[in-house]
């Protein structure tokens, strides 16, 4: 063989190799989906939404608990979580761009954007829980919240910093203060870009399982009082899929198929968002 | 037409300075919030740390009723599973990124983009449900005895094979891992690639060098500290991903084989499955001492990972 033949055909085994990792990595896609969406649908009914979860054994019932404990956790620590991470971002992106302070407070909130949930719940665990001596749905807020946070942080000093700096100088020209040129301008111009950040955030806690599992726990009941343990489906399906009986089972399959069509619909929605904000 | 008039009177200039101190002391909080975490664990594992010391790291001792602990196995599951996830996800990450950034069509970069973006954005626990009911027994009944009869043969690394295939255990929890991390690995990639000037990879191409060659002898070289620094941070969420590995990795804290098909458990699924159910006092010490170990494990990978990426970006603008 000679030199070219021989490139050649390293050129084109290395393709063909390129070709088949996104083959293998798209097949694993199509697989978990179909999968979710098969078995999810199966276990779809009526009845999810309207009866609690069962007993051990029982041949009924639903997620009605789960679902609405799930919503309560995700709403009550997005609405905890967003402004402090939309003002902590304004500061990065409108105070401390330059300053070392700003740095430092950038790199932190990568390695918490990467951080273990896990640990979170931990955290949450020794400075809520154990202090106030039982399992809670206010420490499962908290804990999501503290993963929303750097999730707002990031995305709002990104969009901030896409916005030209002559819209803020045609603003400070005009004798606004600092704090309206960032509320009624600069964030104004990003919202959008905010929005999506925090449309992302619900997204990623929404299936949180982790940082669950030490704070809001369980709950086999309807409660939506926040100060006891609080049914939630992350936990619920854990539980139910673990089990060996089908009932649960096929249970932890709907709560599966909904939250991932929740989470996919989230990134879809916010992603259309950012690109028509990107066309205007 | 609504016009505002700015008074520079004293309240407002209270205003403005509220609204900056508000903004700066919630940055404060993101610092505050770190160092906390390491400060709660270190004080909540307090305990486990006087009683064990250093030994704790190397005790293969997990004895509830007798309160004996140690993190070996745990951590042996950790780092075996990261691993394997690693050893699979990068060179098919690469691939992907090569893909998309050379070889794909125009039309097609984008929505084979955003579907392994998606599939970033599925929640672990989904993971770890499919691992468990849906790709174990496959994995069992087809590609396990089918390693055995092939690899298992071979002397030394066939001890990696041995055992009763369960479709559970080591292996497997680093496949499931490698799936989920190959999205991450795959997407900073694809970033970092797109960041090579395209008037080197003109050059190359000019000169007559084929697609792989472009690739390997000059997109590869001139990226590398980013691309290490997207499998630093692949590494870190498998370090730190919880309910994929708890559901397939078998949950057991005896070891007694090297086989990659035994069961076993990784900080993570000890920590999921004990702790909530945990007696207080050494026991739940101990689960905190993991916990704190994991944290500064993970803490270290990505900060190094942060600064590769940063090192990069710093060039980029140097060079051009």
């Amino acid at each position: 063989m000679n030199l070219l033949a021989k490139r050649k055909f390293i050129n084109s085994l290395a393709l063909t190799l390129s070709l088949s990792a996104m083959v293998f990595g798209l097949f694993w896609l199509a697989w978990i989906l179909w999968t979710v969406f098969d078995l999810g649908l199966a276990g779809l009914s009526l009845t999810l939404f309207t009866e609690m979860t069962p007993p051990p054994g029982a041949e009924t019932g639903g997620l009605l608990n789960a679902i609405a404990g799930s919503l309560v956790l995700v709403v009550l620590a997005t609405l905890l979580g967003t402004p402090i991470g939309i003002l902590a971002g304004v500061y990065l992106a409108e105070y401390g761009r330059y300053h070392r302070l700003g740095a430092v407070t950038r790199f932190i909130n990568d390695l918490l954007l990467s951080a273990p949930s896990i640990v979170i719940g931990l955290f949450v665990y020794a400075v809520v829980v154990a202090q106030t001596g039982k399992f809670s749905a206010w420490s499962g807020v908290i804990a999501l919240a503290l993963i929303v946070l750097p999730v707002v942080v990031r995305t709002t000093e990104n969009m901030l910093q896409l916005i030209p700096n002559t819209l803020r100088e045609a603003a400070f020209a005009l004798g606004a203060p600092k704090s309206v040129v960032i509320s009624k301008v600069t964030l104004r111009a990003a919202r959008a870009g905010v929005l999506t950040g925090v449309l992302l955030a619900v997204a990623r806690i929404a299936g949180e399982t982790a940082p669950l599992l030490f704070t809001a726990l369980s709950n086999q009941f309807w409660s939506l009082n926040m100060n006891e343990p609080m049914a939630n489906l992350p936990v619920t399906i854990f539980k139910f899929a673990m089990s060996p009986f089908t009932n649960w089972q096929d249970l932890a399959w709907a709560g599966v198929f909904l939250i991932t069509m929740g989470v996919l619909l989230l990134n879809i929605i916010a992603r259309v968002f950012l690109r028509a904000e990107k066309i205007n | 037409m609504r016009t505002t008039e700015f008074k520079s009177s004293a309240s407002s200039r209270l205003g403005d300075k509220v609204f900056g101190v508000m903004a700066k002391s919630f940055a404060w909080l993101t610092l505050i919030l770190l160092a906390g975490i390491i400060v709660a664990l270190i004080v909540a594992s307090w305990p486990s740390i006087r009683a064990f010391g250093i030994g704790f790291l190397f005790s293969d001792a997990w004895n509830p009723p007798m309160e004996d602990f140690g993190a070996l196995i745990p951590i042996y599951g950790t780092i075996v599973t990261s691993v394997i996830a690693l050893l699979i996800a990068v060179p098919v990450s690469f691939g992907i990124a090569l893909f998309l950034t050379e070889l794909a069509p125009a039309w097609l970069r984008r929505p084979l983009g955003t579907a392994i973006e998606l599939l970033a954005a599925i929640p672990s626990i989904v993971y770890g449900m499919w691992g468990l009911l849906v790709f174990a027994p496959i994995f069992a009944k087809y590609i396990q005895p089918a390693l055995q009869s092939t690899l298992g043969q071979v002397p030394v690394v066939g001890k990696l094979f041995a055992g009763p295939p369960l479709g559970i255990g080591l292996l497997s929890a680093g496949i499931i891992l490698a799936i989920m991390i190959i999205p991450y690995i795959a997407s900073v990639m694809r970033d970092v690639f797109e960041v090579t000037p395209p008037m080197l990879k003109e050059s190359a191409y000019g000169v007559g060098c084929t697609t792989w060659e472009v690739m390997w002898g000059v997109v590869l070289p001139y990226t590398k500290t980013g691309v290490i620094g997207g499998v630093m941070l692949g590494l870190g969420r498998a370090l730190g991903e919880t309910m994929a590995v708890t559901f397939v990795i078998g949950n057991t804290n005896f070891l007694n084989s090297a086989s990659l098909f035994a069961p076993g458990n990784s900080i993570t699924s000890a920590l999921a499955n004990e702790f909530a159910e945990a007696d207080p006092g050494l026991h739940t010490a101990a689960l905190m001492e993991l916990g704190l170990i994991l944290f500064v494990i993970t803490l270290i990978v990505l900060v190094v990972s942060k600064l590769l990426l940063q090192q990069l970006a710093k060039g980029e603008g140097a060079k051009s």
